[in-house]
Parts: C-alpha cells; sequence; structure tokens
C-alpha cells in the first residue's frame, strides 16, 4: 500500500511522463502530495523519490527551498501575510501582529486548535489591495484587524469552504496532467523524440565512419604519395583534396 | 542505465582533438595546455596556486565557493571568473594577484566566517585545515561582522559512522557531490535556503553509504567528523606512512596515521590507477581493530587440561615443530596441510610457501578457504588491469556483488558506466549493485555457464531468462567484438552455495568463447592474489609457475618440493575428518567463519589431530587450535603486497605490533630452523632480493624499482608482457586541499614516503627504471641498481652473503644447487661458500636453468551436472556482505553494529503462502545439510525460487548462519522453507 492516494499515484505517473527526465516531475510531483495530506510527509517524500528516480534526500532538499512546500505538518488553513514594501507601508508589520495575536502563535507556527499556521510572505502580487493576506493560496486585499478577525470567523464556521480548499490544493480543476493533453498525445510525442535522438546518434556514428575512413584514405594516399614523392615533386594540395571530398560526402550520409 | 541527466551546473569543457594545444598567459608567463583543462589544474601544474574550496580534482567542478575567482581578459574587459570552473582557451589572459583578485578573495572569505564558529582550538581540523590555511593566506585579517552567527544542534550523527556539524559547514558542496556523483547514493543533500541551507540527510534514511568515510576526508572544514577518529589526536601529534590497504584485494593507497603507536586515521592517497583517493568504509576504519584489547600478545599453548595457556616462543615453536616433523615422518609430508595466507605480505608468503614445499615437502597449501576460484585458473586467464576495466566496452559480471567485496572497484566502474560509456551485463540470481546501473540478466543459481555460453555466442534466450533482459544484454554486447575485443569479465563467487567448479566453468566458457576478452578475478581477501603469485595453492610454486614447470628450478633452489600435486581446502578439511591430516596450519585464517560449509570445517577442527593457528587475533578457530602464535597485523609490519591487478605496492610498517608479536616470515624461519633447515633470510628485503631472483613473474621488479619515487603507486607484475612496463614520471604531488590530512601533516615535516626505507630522487628514476627494463629483457650483467652498483655483485645484498645451515639433507641441498644452478641472476643473495662473483662469470651455460615458463594454459573446467530439484524446491543463494563476522569487524565497536541481520530475501510470490501482509516473517532454512532459523523478507528483485542470505552473518542462536546449509562437495544448496510457530 502506498501512502499515496491511488488517484494521486495516477495522476503522479501521467506528470512523470510529461518529461523527458522524470525528475523534472520533482516539484509538481510535491505539491501533489502536499494537496493530499496538506504538507509532504516523509511517507510521500520517499514515494515522489521512488516514481522520479531520486533519493529522499534529493527531494526533501528541494523541497525543503520552497517556502510554499512544507516539511513540518500545518494547520488546516495556511495564512500567509505579505510584508513586502506596497503591504509594509500600509500597515502590514501591524497586522501580522495582529495576526499573531488572534491565532495565538508565532510565524512559522501552528495555532493552539491545529487549524492555522502563520507565515510572512513575500510579494503575493496583489500590491493594489495592500495589506494583503493568503490563505491556502486564495488572496484576500484590503486586510485590517477587524476584516482578518471576520476572515478567521468565517473559516471557522466553514462558511468559505467553497473559496478556500484545505491546504495544497492548488487547482480545483484537474487536467490531464496538468496540461489539456491527453496521455496518448504525450506518449507519441516520447516516441517520436527518442526516433529522433536515435536518428542523431545514427547519423553521428555514420558521420564518425566516414571520418574515419577519410583519414585513412588520405593516409593511404600520403603513403603512396610519399612512395611516388622523388619523382612526382611535392604535391601536398592532392591528399588535401581526398579529405574534403570525403567531407563532402558526409551530409549525405548522416541524413541517411 | 542511469537517467542522463545532464544538470545545467556542470561545466562542460569543449571537445579537443588529443595533441591539441593551447597556450594561456597567466601572471605573464605562457603556459601550454590542453584544451578542456581547467584553468585550475593548468595553473596548479604551471606552479600557480590558486585558492579553492569547492574545487576537488576528482569530481566535477561546480564553481560554487567563488574562491577560486581570477582575472580574466575578455572582449568587455578583464572580469572575474571561477578558475575550477573555466576551460583554457587559446590566447587566455589570467591574472591571479591583481588588487581586484584580491579583494574577491577577502570578500569571499569574510563572507564564508560570517557564520563560521571559528571553534578552531576543539575541532578536529585545526592544523589541517583549509579554511584555517587560506584565511590566513589569503584572507582580510579581521571581519566587519558583528552579528549574531547562525546556530544549530551539533553534532548530529548523519550514519554510525560520520557526524555533522552544520555550524561548521561553508557549503561547498563537496560532500553532497561525493554522495550523488561518486558513490551513486545521495543520502545527503543541501536543504533550505539562504542563511538557513544545511547538509542534511532524509529523516528515515541515515547516510548508510559504505563509502560514507571519503566525505570527511574531503570535507575542508571541520563539518564532517568521522566518529572513530574524533577527538583522538591533533594534526601536529600525528604521524604518518603511505602503505597499502590490505583490507581487500583492490589495494588501496592510504597514509596510516598514528599518535604514539595508537592508530588514529587512515586516509587515502590519490593513485590514479587504483583508488583516485577514496576508500571504503571498511579499509578506512577496520584498521582500528588492531589497536583492540583482544589482540593476541603471547603465544598459546593447549596444556594437557584441554586449556590455552601463555607460553614461551620457545616453547610454542619447539611444539609445532617437534608435532609437524612427527607427522613428517609417521604419515609423509603429504599428511601437514597448511590453510591461508591471504592475510601476510607476499615476503610472509613466499617463506611461509618456502617452509610447507621446500623445507616440509607438503604441496598441501591453500591461501583460499573454499570461497574462491581454482588457483590455476585465477593465474591462467588473461589478467586485466583496473584501468582495462574502466576502459572496457562491455564489461561483463559473474560475481557477488562488487560494492561489498571489493568496494572501491564499484567506484571505478560505476564511473565508467555512468560517464564514460562502458555498457555493463551483470548475470546473477539477484541484481547487484552493478547490475542495477545497465542490465542485469537474472538467472537461477547453477545455470551461469549455460547463461554465459548463450551470451557469448548472442544466442537464443536460455530458459529461465527474462527474453527483455536477453534483449538488451544482447545489445549491451554488440558494441563488442564476436571474439570479446573490448570485454572486461569481472568472474568471481556469485554465491558461496555455488561450488567453485560453477564459477570456474563459466569463466572457462566466456573464455573461450571470447579469446580477445580479458579477466578480473574477484576474489576479496587483503593479499590473497600475492598469496597465489608466492605459490600459496596446491599445485604452484612462486611466480606462476606449475609444480612441474617449475621442479628443476625450485628443487635447485630450495633442495626439494613436493613430488605430487596437494590438496585445497576443501581437501584438507575432508582429509581432517578421515583421518589422514596429521597436522594443520592455519595461517591466519578462520575455516569457521569464512569455508562455506561450516559443518566440515567444525568437524575438521574438532578431528584434526594437531592445528597451530597463526593469527593477530583468537578467531573461533584459532581458539579450537593447539598452538597458537601472535603475529603482527596491518600496519605492523612491512613488505610488499599485490592487488587484483597484479599490482605490487609497498605495505609500510607504522605501529608496533603489542606483546610479543613476531612478523609471520620470522614465525617460518624459526619454525625451519627447528626442522633442520635455516633459511637464509634476516629480513624482508632478503626475502625480496630471492623472489624477484627466483620468480618468473617478480623478474626485474627490483627493491630501487620498488623504491623509487615513479613507482609510488606500484608496478604490475609480470613486467614482461605488460603494455605499460614502468612508469617513469612522479605520480602528481598530493593536493593540499584536495585530501587535507595528508598534506598538513606532511608540511609539518613527519614525510609521507617515511616507510620507503632508501626513497631515491627523481634524477634516479630513469637509471632505475632503464635497470629494470633490462633485467626483464635477460641482459642481467649489465643491470644497475639505482645508485649504479652491479646488481650481480652479491655484496651489496647483504653484509654477508646469506647462506643455507649446515641442517639435514634437505637443508644441505638448498644451498649447494646454487652453484650448479649458476644461471642468470639466480641465487645470487645466497651464493653459497661466500661466492660473490656474478654466476654468469662461471660460464655455465644460461640455458641450462632458465626461469620456468608462467603458467598460460587454463585448466579444462567442465561443467558441472546439476542434481534435479527435490523437495527441497528453493535455490540457496549466499553472499558475501561488507561488513560480516569476520573478527576485524567483530571486535571494532564502530563496525560490529553495521553487519546486517540474518535475512533471508523471497521474491514476494515464493513468500506469499507463509506470510501475511506484514510480509516479513521467522521462518526456518532447511537443507539435506542442517537448519537455520532466519528472519524472511519479501524482496521482487530476486528471481522466483531462489533465497538470497548474506555469508557468515550469525543470527540469534545460528551461529555459521548460511554455513551450516551448505555442503563443499554440493554444486547448489536447495532449501526448503519452514514456518517457525509464533
Amino acid at each position: 500500500m502506498s501512502h499515496l492516494s491511488d488517484d494521486t499515484m495516477d495522476r503522479a505517473r501521467q506528470l512523470v511522463e510529461l518529461y523527458p527526465h522524470p525528475r523534472s516531475a520533482l516539484v509538481p510531483l510535491c505539491h501533489l502530495a502536499q494537496e493530499q495530506d496538506g504538507w509532504l510527509t516523509p511517507e510521500a517524500i520517499a514515494e515522489i523519490a521512488e516514481l522520479v528516480g531520486v533519493s529522499p534526500a534529493e527531494v526533501h532538499g528541494t523541497a525543503s527551498f520552497y517556502d510554499m512546500l512544507h516539511t513540518e505538518p500545518v494547520g488546516r488553513y495556511v495564512v500567509a501575510v505579505c510584508t513586502n514594501i506596497a503591504c509594509m507601508l500600509r500597515g502590514a508589520y501591524e497586522l501580522l501582529e495582529h495576526v499573531e495575536q488572534r491565532l495565538g502563535t508565532g510565524v512559522g507556527g501552528t495555532s493552539p486548535d491545529g487549524l492555522f499556521t502563520v507565515e510572512d510572505a513575500e510579494c503575493l502580487a496583489d500590491c493594489g489591495r495592500a495589506p494583503c493576506v493568503a490563505v491556502n493560496h486564495r488572496f484576500f486585499g484590503d486586510v485590517t484587524a477587524q476584516r482578518f478577525d471576520a476572515l478567521v470567523d468565517d473559516l471557522v464556521a466553514g462558511r468559505l469552504d467553497d473559496e478556500v480548499p484545505p491546504h495544497g490544493t492548488l487547482i480545483r480543476v484537474r487536467r490531464h496532467g496538468g496540461l489539456r493533453v491527453g496521455a496518448d498525445q504525450v506518449a507519441a510525442e516520447r516516441r517520436a523524440m527518442a526516433e529522433r535522438a536515435a536518428a542523431a546518434k545514427a547519423a553521428e556514428a555514420a558521420e564518425a565512419e566516414a571520418e574515419a575512413a577519410a583519414a585513412k584514405d588520405a593516409a593511404a594516399e600520403e603513403a603512396a604519395k610519399d612512395a611516388a614523392a622523388a619523382a612526382d615533386g611535392a604535391d601536398e594540395a592532392h591528399g588535401a583534396d581526398e579529405a574534403d571530398e570525403a567531407d563532402d560526402v558526409r551530409p549525405a550520409d548522416g541524413g541517411s | 542505465m542511469a537517467d542522463p541527466v545532464v544538470t545545467s551546473h556542470h561545466a562542460r569543457a569543449p571537445e579537443a582533438a588529443p595533441g591539441d594545444v593551447v597556450r594561456v598567459t597567466i601572471d605573464g608567463r605562457v603556459v601550454e595546455a590542453s584544451p578542456g583543462q581547467f584553468l585550475i589544474a593548468v595553473a596548479e601544474q604551471a606552479g600557480t596556486f590558486i585558492p579553492r574550496f569547492c574545487y576537488h580534482p576528482r569530481m566535477k567542478p561546480v564553481g560554487m565557493c567563488r574562491m577560486c575567482l581570477v582575472e580574466v581578459a575578455g572582449p568587455r574587459g578583464a572580469t572575474l571568473q571561477p578558475a575550477c570552473y573555466l576551460p583554457v582557451t587559446d590566447g587566455m589572459e589570467v591574472v591571479t594577484t591583481s588588487d581586484k583578485v584580491r579583494k574577491a578573495q577577502d570578500g569571499v572569505l569574510e563572507f564564508l566566517l560570517v557564520n563560521h564558529p571559528l571553534d578552531c582550538p576543539v575541532c578536529d581540523k585545526g592544523g589541517e585545515c583549509p579554511l584555517q590555511d587560506q584565511v590566513l593566506s589569503y584572507g582580510p585579517g579581521e571581519s566587519r561582522f558583528v552579528e549574531e552567527k547562525r546556530h544549530w544542534a551539533k553534532p548530529t550523527p548523519i550514519s554510525d559512522l560520520v557526524l555533522l556539524d552544520r555550524e561548521r559547514c561553508i557549503q561547498c558542496g563537496r560532500c553532497v557531490r561525493f554522495a550523488a556523483e561518486v558513490s551513486g547514493e545521495a543520502e545527503i543533500d543541501f536543504a533550505g535556503r539562504g542563511d538557513q541551507v544545511e547538509v542534511a540527510i532524509f529523516e528515515k534514511q541515515p547516510f548508510s553509504s559504505y563509502f560514507s568515510g571519503n566525505t570527511v576526508q574531503i570535507c575542508p572544514v571541520g563539518a564532517l567528523t568521522a566518529t572513530p577518529y574524533r577527538f583522538t589526536a591533533r594534526p601536529w601529534d600525528v604521524e604518518q606512512v603511505e602503505s597499502t590497504c590490505t583490507t581487500c584485494a583492490l589495494g588501496c593507497r592510504v597514509a596510516v596515521q598514528s599518535s604514539a603507536n595508537r592508530f588514529t586515521r587512515m586516509l587515502g592517497v590519490d593513485s590514479d590507477p587504483v583508488n583516485q583517493s577514496w576508500l571504503c568504509d571498511k579499509g578506512r576504519f577496520a584498521s582500528a581493530s588492531a589497536s583492540s584489547p583482544d589482540r593476541l600478545t603471547e603465544p598459546l599453548v593447549r596444556e594437557d587440561s584441554g586449556e590455552l595457556r601463555p607460553a614461551t616462543w620457545e616453547h610454542a615453536l619447539s611444539t609445532v615443530a617437534r608435532r609437524l616433523a612427527a607427522a613428517r615422518d609417521e604419515h609423509g609430508a603429504a599428511s601437514i596441510g597448511l590453510i591461508g595466507g591471504a592475510r601476510l605480505t607476499n615476503e610472509d608468503a613466499y617463506a611461509w610457501c618456502r617452509l610447507a614445499k621446500g623445507v616440509l615437502g607438503t604441496d598441501s597449501v591453500d591461501c583460499q578457504l573454499g570461497d574462491g576460484l581454482p588457483a590455476e585458473l585465477v593465474l591462467g586467464l588473461p589478467r586485466a588491469t583496473l584501468d582495462d576495466a574502466r576502459t572496457a566496452k562491455v564489461v561483463v559480471v559473474v560475481s557477488g556483488d562488487v560494492r561489498d567485496e571489493l568496494p572501491v572497484l564499484f567506484l571505478r566502474l560505476r564511473q565508467a558506466v555512468v560517464d564514460g560509456g562502458t555498457r555493463l551485463v551483470e548475470l546473477g540470481s539477484v541484481p547487484g549493485s552493478l547490475g542495477t546501473l545497465d542490465v542485469a540478466v537474472g538467472h537461477r543459481a547453477g545455470d551461469a555457464p549455460a547463461v554465459a555460453r548463450a551470451l557469448a555466442a548472442r544466442g537464443a534466450c536460455p530458459a529461465g531468462v527474462d527474453p527483455v533482459q536477453w534483449g538488451e544484454a544482447l545489445s549491451a554486447l554488440s558494441v563488442a567484438g564476436e571474439d570479446g575485443a573490448g570485454v572486461v569479465v569481472l568472474v568471481g563467487r556469485p554465491s558461496l552455495a555455488e561450488h567453485s567448479s560453477v564459477a570456474a566453468a563459466t569463466a572457462r566458457v566466456l573464455a573461450g568463447a571470447w579469446p580477445a576478452a580479458r579477466f578480473l578475478p574477484v576474489l576479496r581477501r587483503g593479499n590473497v592474489f600475492g598469496a597465489l603469485d608466492m605459490g600459496l595453492a596446491p599445485g604452484l610454486l612462486p611466480g606462476r609457475v606449475t609444480l612441474d614447470a617449475g621442479r628443476d628450478w625450485f628443487s635447485a633452489a630450495w633442495g626439494q618440493v613436493p613430488a605430487r600435486s596437494g590438496l585445497d581446502c576443501a581437501g584438507m578439511l575432508g582429509a581432517a575428518t578421515d583421518g589422514t591430516l596429521a597436522a594443520l596450519v592455519l595461517v591466519g585464517a578462520d575455516p569457521l567463519g569464512d569455508f562455506p560449509d561450516r559443518g566440515l570445517a567444525d568437524q575438521a577442527l574438532e578431528q584434526a589431530p594437531f592445528v597451530v593457528a597463526v593469527d593477530g587475533f583468537l578467531s573461533p578457530s584459532a581458539a579450537r587450535a593447539d598452538v597458537v602464535l601472535p603475529v603482527p597485523l596491518a600496519h605492523e609490519r612491512s613488505g610488499t603486497t599485490t592487488n587484483v591487478e597484479g599490482r605490487v605496492t609497498r605495505v609500510a610498517q607504522k605501529l608496533v605490533a603489542p606483546g610479543q608479536s613476531w612478523p609471520d616470515w620470522v614465525v617460518a624461519v624459526e619454525l625451519a630452523a627447528r626442522l633442520g633447515c635455516d633459511l637464509p633470510y634476516s629480513s624482508v628485503s632478503d626475502l625480496w632480493d630471492e623472489i624477484e631472483q627466483l620468480s618468473s613473474a617478480h623478474r626485474g621488479l627490483t627493491r630501487s624499482v620498488l623504491d623509487s619515487l615513479a613507482q609510488r603507486d606500484g608496478v604490475l607484475v609480470p613486467l614482461a608482457g605488460t603494455p605499460v612496463v614502468l612508469s617513469r614520471r612522479p605520480p602528481a604531488p598530493i593536493d593540499p586541499i584536495a585530501t587535507p590530512g595528508i598534506e598538513s601533516v606532511e608540511r609539518q615535516g613527519a614525510p609521507l614516503r617515511a616507510g620507503l626505507a632508501e626513497p631515491l630522487g627523481g634524477s634516479d628514476d630513469e637509471a632505475v627504471v632503464a635497470a629494470a627494463a633490462a633485467a626483464v629483457r635477460g641482459e642481467r650483467a649489465e643491470v644497475t641498481a639505482g645508485r649504479g652498483e652491479p646488481a650481480e655483485a652479491g655484496p651489496q645484498v647483504g653484509p654477508e652473503p646469506l647462506r643455507a645451515g649446515a641442517g639435514g639433507p634437505e637443508t644441505a641441498a638448498a644451498g649447494a644447487p646454487a652453484a650448479p644452478a649458476g644461471s642468470p641472476g639466480a641465487l645470487e643473495g645466497q651464493a653459497a661458500e661466500g661466492q660473490a662473483a656474478a654466476p654468469s662469470a662461471e660460464g655455465s651455460p644460461p640455458e641450462r636453468h632458465q626461469r620456468p615458463a608462467m603458467l598460460r594454459a587454463l585448466p579444462e573446467a567442465p561443467v558441472p551436472a546439476l542434481p534435479p530439484t527435490d523437495g527441497y524446491g528453493l535455490r540457496l543463494v549466499a553472499r558475501r556482505t561488507l561488513y560480516d563476522d569476520g573478527v576485524a569487524v567483530d571486535v571494532n565497536e564502530h563496525l560490529a553494529s553495521l553487519v546486517p541481520p540474518l535475512q533471508a530475501r523471497f521474491h514476494p510470490a515464493d513468500l506469499a503462502p507463509s506470510a501475511g501482509p506484514e510480509r516479513s516473517l521467522r521462518i526456518r532454512l532447511r537443507s539435506r545439510r542442517g537448519v537455520v532459523t532466519v528472519d524472511a523478507l519479501a524482496d521482487p528483485s530476486v528471481a522466483r525460487g531462489t533465497v538470497v542470505v548474506p555469508f557468515n552473518v550469525g543470527g540469534d542462536g545460528a551461529e555459521g548462519g548460511a554455513a551450516r546449509l551448505i555442503g563443499a562437495d554440493d554444486v547448489v544448496v536447495d532449501v526448503r522453507m519452514e514456518t517457525v510457530a509464533p
């Protein structure tokens, strides 16, 4: 039994299929796992590592780099308060202080009821409505202490369940592996890509062979020329011509 | 095949034709280099040192630490660029000492010290620390930072052997890169971001790599420390010698460090042909076992009461001599058997070989314990070098897991497969570490000869093999020649539950089908190849010659050699149980732990009338002996050792053995004396001189050659016939930052090569090499030693010509034939009657006694018939693990906990009927020989119908482990599973 649900596993495999290198799917897979559990459990990390063919330490290392990926348990709602300049000028620091007081925990902590985790964030790209707050990646602008308290009450009462999904949900519209293409199309593209790579490799090998043959011809020519050199006088250009001709042959070979 | 990811942070040097030269101006000097070389290396070769932290010559550059910034002229003027990451190009102009560069260096170091705790006085690295040294040389002198440094819990264990102090870490990434790039086990990685970056393990998976100690060795600060070394010494207190690790047969070059006769640490020396500075953890840390309080310190003799009691050497040796003489006189020399010898140096092995074959007259001598390959096969196969294996087109593996048997060979081959494009095909019942890198063909144990035959013929997929795997294997092989050109075969024992004849037949099949292939025998025990070269095997004499081929030559030199071939280890143990073996000598051998048939070993030791053990520890077998003689171990003796490719390197003494230990060769000489034969050796050098004079394989390999600086990495034997005879260039000096501990100590006045008897300067090397080459060509008369003295002149060999004593009839013979021998170079070391003149001056025809020809032909190895599968059903595969119940691990507090549990791995389908959903249960394995209780584990990589058990690993109430199930004569072992009531 895997820790990741069957549905998550299916989507994860589709995502891995999308990329030429499985490890490219690492971060998307972390988001998938986080959607399931709200954070990246060690079990999920181990399974992601297996899916993309890297070590669990590498998955953990990558996940720990990004603020949006959590390697520690979080509350149902992760409240990110923007403290970047626009919000700061509009009272973000005071707001953050209030958030901490209201939820009973500091930045990075989770409220005693286990519902809320507080974060300070860099720009959330909602400067027009500064100071702004994101709850589970959903934005709330022009937040004041009173409005924040109301937001918390709404969340606790479940009045915002349609708007704010549980933590980890980035999108609510499922797509095939995150893109609007079917698995068949992905597979076909992968096949075509592999064929192109094989053809390129074969061309390269043929080219190397032609080059070797040309070198050999040139050497033979050289030797023959040396033998005849005494009578013939210096005719350096001849050997070079041969090599040039061999070069000319190459593109035709490579194209086959 | 590994995922061919090209991560963007690896600089790729432009392709360049060999022979191209680019000219680079470094600080006004024009330097020539090959295109694609990185600037930092080019500058170093030209004598300009550019400071660095993250750069390591054996890993890909990343340009992370920015310490190597230099000014490089470009189209937009001179800019600062990292020298470690910049391939040289023609016309490049570089300045390494400008004000701009100095300012950059100041800045980088100031930043590195922002969070560095500066706890140098209590740091293991203090005194040999690249950060300390480079701050002194290139730093600004003082810091402008007054802020609080970051704090972490410290130290945190990241494995049983390695501790991490994150505060000291400067994020150079050497350890992380080693794990991912070199060992391929990325169990550590950077975590976090910005000033919170730390090296971290995944919480559920410690850094359990067999190679974790290397990260400690290359850490340029004190962030990674080894549990065994931590707080045991300061760099300025330790002394060191360069030596060779003899934990396995790979022969890694090492620096052995000690303080006040206590082993402190071992570091890998960058030896290009062998270990390229890496070591395995067993090699690195097991040497500390020699300092164990369990060491034998005095001879022990079993009293009439049945107890082993301390005795004097005189009493112990005369007891042994009396019993051996009695056995020889009453039952004939063939009733004496000698097992072991792979622990010995070449010189020790030679002395023991001469004692057994030339003095006692028995040929029942075996340095392998039924866990290797037939000796004549090992010596007869065309041997590959490690470089051959690394550059092969295809490597075919038919052996146990190389990572467990010869760990650093795994690193070299992994590099070849991952970076070098070498294809690899592994045959076996369970995929090993190498097979998982490329193609692993699974088959049932015992079928290897048939599968190998089909593979060599590129034939149809044999029964029982997955067709997909087979197709992959054939496609991998397609790059090799039909005759095996470009193929290197690693041949060993894939399972100790499979008779050696199966492995031998496999090797024979491949050697027959592929005349152009080369072979690397995977035998793991210390100096087993040296012992084989010295004749410690039935039917062989020193120098890779057979008993018959060398009979005349060695009879003349030694007085006698055995008339007939003797028994191998299994034969000797069998003879002990049927009463035909009168005495058994165990030279560093522990048949109870290592012989595959525990029942037979038990019975043999029980029934052998007289057993003498020559060992450093009271191993389980030694504890059953009648006399135990204590000897020095690894770094307590000097001499030479021979590795898997036939490379002879020096083993230097660093420690004094505890108590009254005597070197093995001294024990042999003393025993011979008490048996009425004075062997003419008074030092290790005497022994080597005789080896050089008598052995066909070591001809020309004089002490001057071995001691020369240019041959520091050792010499491949035999000298004749190998394409590369001798190196004319000394190896590159040790990189002060790549391997900090070694360089620092060297600089502090304890020369690394203190172990060399007589280090020669570079100018002498040419003469030495010329002399050796001449010797190989047979021009003995013109051979000159390094100092220009005639080598033939005898007197320099010893203060007095060594001569045989006047003992019994065979002793007289030992000296006398020297004169008739009179052959080129023979026996001048022991020229009887003090003849100092060169033997050739006597005018005896040189062809009368030619050195015997070396073994070339392969012995026949018929494919053994497999017994029908009976009611037992599951085929047993017993595999070596790096850490097992061997005594060196057992007495080592740091390694003992790393021995894996006694678990049997099954294919899930084989386990399903009995196992519950938890997939693990306690079961009994029963074979025709015995029964063992183990934990069963489902493992999808195991083939159906196979059960895999680690060898020489015991469990609760399972002493002997897998060996209890195996019979010495069984071709394969079938077992059945029985459930144990919970």
